[in-house]
């Protein structure tokens, strides 16, 4: 299978960020701390078995999120993104 | 315990205790995994590099093709429990490299187009243990699976055969790569189950 | 706005099927019922976990087909190298239970009204969440213009066909058979691309609101033939789906 065919977006992880989070934030919205594109999180270019979850930036490609998740502990890496805005629905 | 789907059945199977770790199945498929887009570097544009020692080396595409090679055919393990037997590879053992660079290092780092890094202690890409791969399964190697050429590690979980390898980095002291700083284990032994930092 | 209904979203529930719609030969609508269920909003999707015997468990997202307040229905299509789908499709019957969470995402959702143009692109089943949408829009009786491009390989191949011979208050619907048309076929029969999307998009200057589903490169090629038509990307919304099934 191409790797273009794996690539999905936002969307796809909404159901793991509302567990890291606590709530829905695939409309919110994230800034890229690489480049500073400001765009919704469901936009993101997501690989979703990588073997853990990265999301890049849709404008340049950086890594702007990364997820494992073992049985028990679940590790984040949001420094690729500079803030998230997150609104409470 | 979440409820038993009648007559759904995962896609693996189990396969003989001594040679598919604890965890893992057997499947006869190859999954391409893959944290970004496939590199695309033109062969008249590749190299690989060892650096770190006394001086850097540095093959281009023919150069490395040039040196002696070898077949191996070996099992492989992915952190996502799937275990592939018996997969024919053929490329350039790290031992060959090595011996172009004098050094005192303990430690690797692979650096990949793309951005990739998995760090590896250097006996765990000695005395045959590890390679450059360039062929897999009599075909030269899919850009999806790591082509022109990846690390191959077979002893070690899947994520530390980086794809598209360019270079290894050798140093005294054994820093985290792209997963292992983020959750996956520093060393990853599939017959100890080190999945996880920490396991 | 805390609450028991919250807390359903994240948790998993175990869903039954009470019926199956083939819907075309490689297509299935399940009807699920799952206690707790909170209900949702068109478009939003929800997620799926199975277990089997042994513990061995997959999850996959599926977007929700039905409008809301409608018996809750998920459409899947069968992908030959899937893992998921072919139990979804061919083996699950009623009564036969998963389970499932949800309702997610709040970003690909339109609640059916509004006075600028609407725009639903569908790449092949990408069409279930747009189907939400047209459900709801007809429920709620909405006038707003709205208009769905669906491409799929053939005729045989179009999912909701006979209920979208029958659109409902206005909605307009323009195929595209990309593999084998009827015969007497008149309509597009091509993938989608700039010249099919200046005849049936709205032009950028009618502000149209966009949404398009299918897989990656389907979504992609849509969206960027758009942008050159002048629609600024934020007026685009986007859900791609990959191809492991």
């Amino acid at each position: 299978m191409k790797t273009e065919a794996m690539k999905v977006d936002g969307n796809a992880i909404g159901g793991l960020l509302i567990e890291i989070f606590g709530t829905d934030v695939t409309g919110s919205i994230g800034v890229c701390g690489s480049c500073g594109a400001e765009d919704y999180v469901a936009t993101l270019e997501v690989y979703m078995r990588a073997p853990g979850v990265v999301g890049r930036c849709k404008t340049c490609g950086a890594v702007m999120i990364r997820i494992v998740r073992s049985e028990t502990r679940t590790w984040l890496d949001l420094s690729g993104t500079r803030t998230i805005e997150i609104v409470e629905s | 315990m979440s409820i038993i789907s009648r007559g759904f059945r995962g896609r693996g199977r189990d396969g003989p205790p001594d040679r598919v770790p604890p965890g893992q199945y057997v499947t006869d498929d190859f999954p391409v995994l893959s944290a970004g887009p496939t590199p695309r570097t033109p062969l008249d544009q590749w190299t690989f590099s060892i650096t770190g020692g006394a001086e850097p080396v540095s093959w281009t595409w023919d150069e490395l093709r040039a040196l002696p090679s070898e077949e191996i055919t070996k099992d492989i393990h992915c952190v996502t429990k799937w275990s592939k037997l018996d997969t024919s590879w053929e490329g350039v053992s790290v031992d060959t490299l090595l011996e172009a660079v004098e050094h005192e290092a303990a430690y690797v780092m692979a650096f990949c187009d793309g951005g990739y890094t998995t760090n590896l202690p250097l006996e765990d890409v000695s005395d045959g243990k590890a390679w450059v791969a360039y062929t897999y399964g009599g075909e030269p190697l899919d850009p999806e699976h790591g082509g022109p050429a990846r690390l191959l590690v077979p002893h070690l979980y899947f994520w530390k055969s980086a794809k598209w390898v360019r270079s290894l980095d050798l140093r005294d002291e054994d820093e985290p790569g792209f997963w292992e700083s983020n959750g996956y284990h520093i060393r990853g032994d599939p017959w100890l189950e080190q999945r996880y930092w920490g396991d | 706005m805390a609450g028991a209904a919250l807390l359903g979203r994240l948790t998993w529930l175990v869903a039954e099927v009470v019926d199956a719609v083939q819907e075309t030969p490689r297509v299935r609508t399940l009807v699920l019922e799952a206690d707790g269920w909170a209900g949702h909003r068109a478009g939003q999707h929800l997620d799926v976990r199975l277990t089997a015997e042994g513990g061995y468990q997959a999850e996959r997202s599926y977007s929700i087909a039905s409008a809301p307040g409608e018996p809750l229905g998920i459409t899947i299509e069968l992908l030959d190298d899937g893992e998921v789908s072919p139990y979804l499709v061919e083996e699950v019957r009623d009564g036969d239970r998963f389970e499932l969470r949800g309702p997610i995402g709040g970003y690909f959702v339109w609640d059916g009204s509004g006075d600028a143009p609407v725009l639903l692109i569908a790449g092949g089943s990408g069409v279930a969440p747009l189907m939400s949408m047209i459900r709801h829009r007809a429920a709620i009786g909405s006038r707003t213009p709205t208009r769905l491009l669906y491409s799929s390989r053939s005729w045989d191949d179009v999912i909701y066909r006979a209920e979208l011979e029958q659109p409902a208050g206005g909605l307009e619907v323009v195929h595209t058979l990309t593999r084998s048309q009827p015969s007497g076929w008149t309509g597009y029969a091509r993938r989608i691309d700039a010249e099919l999307l200046g005849e049936v998009a709205w032009p950028a200057s009618e502000g149209p609101r966009v949404f398009i589903c299918g897989s990656t490169r389907f979504v992609d090629a849509a969206a960027d033939g758009l942008v050159a038509m002048g629609y600024p990307p934020l007026s685009i919304r986007t859900e791609r789906f990959g191809a492991t099934g």
